[in-house]
């Protein structure tokens, strides 16, 4: 074998393991009930995201995707995990467990059939498209954790683990980008990171509001509007 | 180089809207500033109604006929509800809140800026950043009022929204993988429909069907709505116009704009999945508008019929039915953006919301009455207005081209949706003056029989002769120029 057949197959192991690892830490968002072990989770997943854009970066030799990582870093390592403290103060979510519609080995089940429905979607397209072995991992993976993330949302009734769920969702969908499109000019990444941030800020005061309007961050229970 | 400037015009006046000077100042700004927008987007529009693209910055900022044809309804939209907003805003805030009322306009050109860069912008991914901006940045605008109502409102506005973000964002960072990786060729949407011949169509049909629920959510598809007529019904009136009138129609122009790039079989396919969502849109909003007991909140399911019907209008296929889309998207924005400002007139004239509140209201406030009336009339589609000529043109071309059933079936919605819409209008319109009120504090309800007779505010004249103008005049007549529009947008839909 030669070098840089060797340095591809380290490569390939080291991604497969990213991409096992962010999974796990999206079946972790489902199944775990405290709160600020959900942020943990989620930073680490994040750190993930990072750690697979600079492998990928590695390989195609690709600043972008050096650039993807520092933000990733710096947007959700440092930063939103600050301005949550902030926005939602440490009592409404470090004390508390979240409350959840389903029981966790029922959600825990149905993070499984998700994944294997995001394997199902995603096998076609990567065999239509040529897909590369970095791609094999990174688009069903994202494809799966945007998904649990989307179930999260609809099953947890809490303001913060709703947003922690979106934001997973996000990591998904960016984890599956940076492998299909890495090359999307400057411009567009630099945006998505700012854009992520808004979505926190603006996300995390709302919630901050519904807290300070009606003393509670139930937002499952909030149920004036609906039709009769 | 227009389009630069519009996008530079609402930053500006946004942040003038800020300064502290005299209570005048930002909703001045705020107006002259969509007013500028206004007359920028038309000069855009009648450039590209001959045909061709207006391009401001390469792969980037870039106007065709269909894109200019939202511009300028979004600045249409924008101006008639700044000029709304200095009636209302003073009314309801109240004139002591200057902070409260400069925040307001402040957010209100923030909103128009992302609104108008989705039609402006035409690199993809940064037309998802804009329509995501707009959800992030109207969400403090529909919890304006900060009750608990518009805070659960605003709440699953931004939940499920961004939910849709994601699913969207994937749909087209497929998209940007079947285009190959190459970092030369341009990801814009005429970069993407030259590339979408040699991208797989197993690619193609996923990124789509991603990209319809992702952003379906937003447009308002059932049965991804369900948080639309809580939000299009809590903000603000002049915020609901552009929320109803233009934001969810802005959101449905990036899923229509998907539909060129497939071809023969495939297009047949996707114009499905454009009928089944309408139906089941029109057909739900049709029922549930029945029993709104909230009269913003009955426009706003009409919003998500209105949807519906486009969906059905651009999946039939065929020149005819796609300038009935045209036409329908053109109608709908003017007549809903109509309705929410008389709405809005309502509200200031008699305080409630509810339906059965209010009856008489054309004694109560003329103005108001009158112009509920034309907007109930027009939306549900009475001729000789704006939507009864784009619905007709839209049945017509269904039963061109054959498709009797979902014709049968639209037709139907519609009728159901205009005797929901009328008997509830009719109720509030007519009849003796009466406005029945909750006392919040004594759990009573409190029944004014002889209310006090209320003047509108000039500047809410104006906004609602402003909006009557076009809901009357296109039902009669179209302008040369605009027609021009409507058939280049019409035929960009169509493969060349």
């Amino acid at each position: 074998m030669s070098e840089s057949e060797m340095v591809f197959s380290f490569l390939t192991k080291l991604n497969a393991l990213t991409g096992g690892l962010f999974l796990l830490c999206a079946f972790g968002l489902v199944g775990i009930r405290q709160m600020l072990t959900c942020l943990r989770i989620y930073v680490f997943q994040a750190l993930l995201l990072a750690v697979s854009a600079v492998i990928l970066g590695y390989y195609h030799a690709s600043i972008h995707l050096f650039v993807v990582a520092a933000l990733t870093i710096v947007t959700k390592v440092f930063i939103i995990p600050w301005v949550l403290r902030q926005a939602v103060g440490y009592e409404s979510y470090a004390k508390r467990e979240i409350s959840q519609v389903l029981n966790i080995p029922t959600s825990l089940l149905i993070s499984i059939a998700i994944t294997i429905f995001a394997y199902y979607i995603a096998g076609p397209l990567l065999a239509a498209n040529g897909a590369g072995a970095f791609e094999k991992v990174n688009l069903p993976i994202g494809m799966a954790s945007l998904l649990i993330g989307a179930y999260t949302v609809t099953v947890r009734g809490e303001a913060v683990p709703q947003l922690l769920g979106i934001l997973a969702m996000e990591n998904g969908a960016f984890f599956a980008g940076i492998s299909i499109a890495s090359n999307l000019p400057l411009i567009a990444e630099l945006a998505a990171a700012f854009y992520v941030l808004i979505t926190v800020l603006v996300i995390g005061l709302l919630a901050m509001r519904i807290h300070t309007v009606i003393a509670k961050t139930a937002v499952g229970e909030m149920m004036a509007l609906r039709e009769e | 180089m227009e389009l630069l400037y519009i996008l530079i015009i609402s930053l500006l006046a946004a942040a003038l809207s800020l300064l502290p000077v005299g209570k005048r100042f930002a909703p001045g700004v705020t107006i002259l500033g969509s007013l500028a927008v206004f007359l920028l987007s038309l000069r855009t529009a009648l450039a590209t109604a001959a045909g061709g693209e207006i391009t401001a910055i390469a792969d980037y900022l870039a106007c065709d006929s269909f894109s200019a044809l939202i511009l300028l309804l979004v600045a249409f939209v924008g101006l008639t509800a700044a000029i709304f907003s200095w009636g209302y805003i003073a009314t309801t805030v109240g004139e002591t809140d200057d902070r409260k009322i400069r925040r307001y306009y402040s957010r209100f050109n923030l909103f128009l800026l992302s609104m108008l860069a989705v039609p402006i912008f035409s690199q993809l991914a940064l037309v998802w950043i804009a329509v995501e901006m707009t959800t992030l940045l109207s969400v403090f605008l529909v919890s304006f009022e900060s009750t608990p109502q518009a805070l659960e409102a605003a709440w699953k506005y931004a939940v499920l929204t961004c939910m849709g973000a994601s699913l969207a964002l994937i749909g087209i960072l497929l998209l940007r993988w079947g285009m190959g990786p190459s970092p030369n060729v341009a990801f814009t949407w005429a970069g993407l429909l030259a590339a979408s011949p040699q991208m797989p169509p197993a690619l193609l049909y996923t990124a789509f069907l991603f990209i319809l629920i992702g952003f379906g959510t937003k447009a308002g598809l059932v049965p991804m709505h369900t948080w639309l007529p809580d939000a299009h019904s809590q903000a603000p009136s002049p915020i609901c116009a552009i929320l109803s009138g233009i934001e969810t129609t802005a959101v449905l122009y990036c899923i229509m704009r998907l539909l060129p790039m497939f071809q023969g079989g495939a297009a047949a396919d996707i114009g499905k999945w454009f009928i089944i969502f309408g139906l089941i849109s029109a057909g739900v909003a049709s029922f549930l508008l029945i029993q709104a007991k909230d009269y913003k909140r009955l426009f706003a399911f009409s919003t998500v019929e209105h949807m519906g019907i486009i969906m059905v209008a651009a999946g039939l296929g065929g020149y005819a039915a796609h300038f009935g889309a045209m036409m329908q998207i053109v109608s709908h924005t003017v007549t809903k953006s109509l309705c929410f400002f008389a709405a809005g007139a309502t509200l200031m004239a008699t305080g409630t919301r509810n339906i059965g509140a209010i009856r008489g209201l054309i004694r109560i406030s003329p103005l108001a009455g009158t112009f509920l009336m034309v907007g109930g009339l027009g939306i549900a589609g009475a001729p000789p207005f704006a939507v009864f000529l784009s619905e007709f043109s839209i049945l017509k071309a269904g039963i061109m081209n054959g498709q009797y059933l979902v014709i049968g079936l639209l037709a139907f919605f519609i009728a159901v949706a205009f005797f929901g819409i009328m008997l509830q209008i009719n109720r509030m319109v007519f009849g003796r003056p009466e406005i029945i009120l909750m006392d919040e504090s004594a759990l009573q309800f409190a029944r004014s029989t002889a209310p006090k007779h209320y003047i509108l505010p000039l500047a809410c004249i104006i906004a609602l002769l402003a909006t009557v103008i076009p809901v009357i005049l296109f039902g009669v007549y179209l302008p040369e120029q605009l027609y021009q529009l409507l058939h280049q947008a019409a035929a960009s839909l169509g493969r060349v």
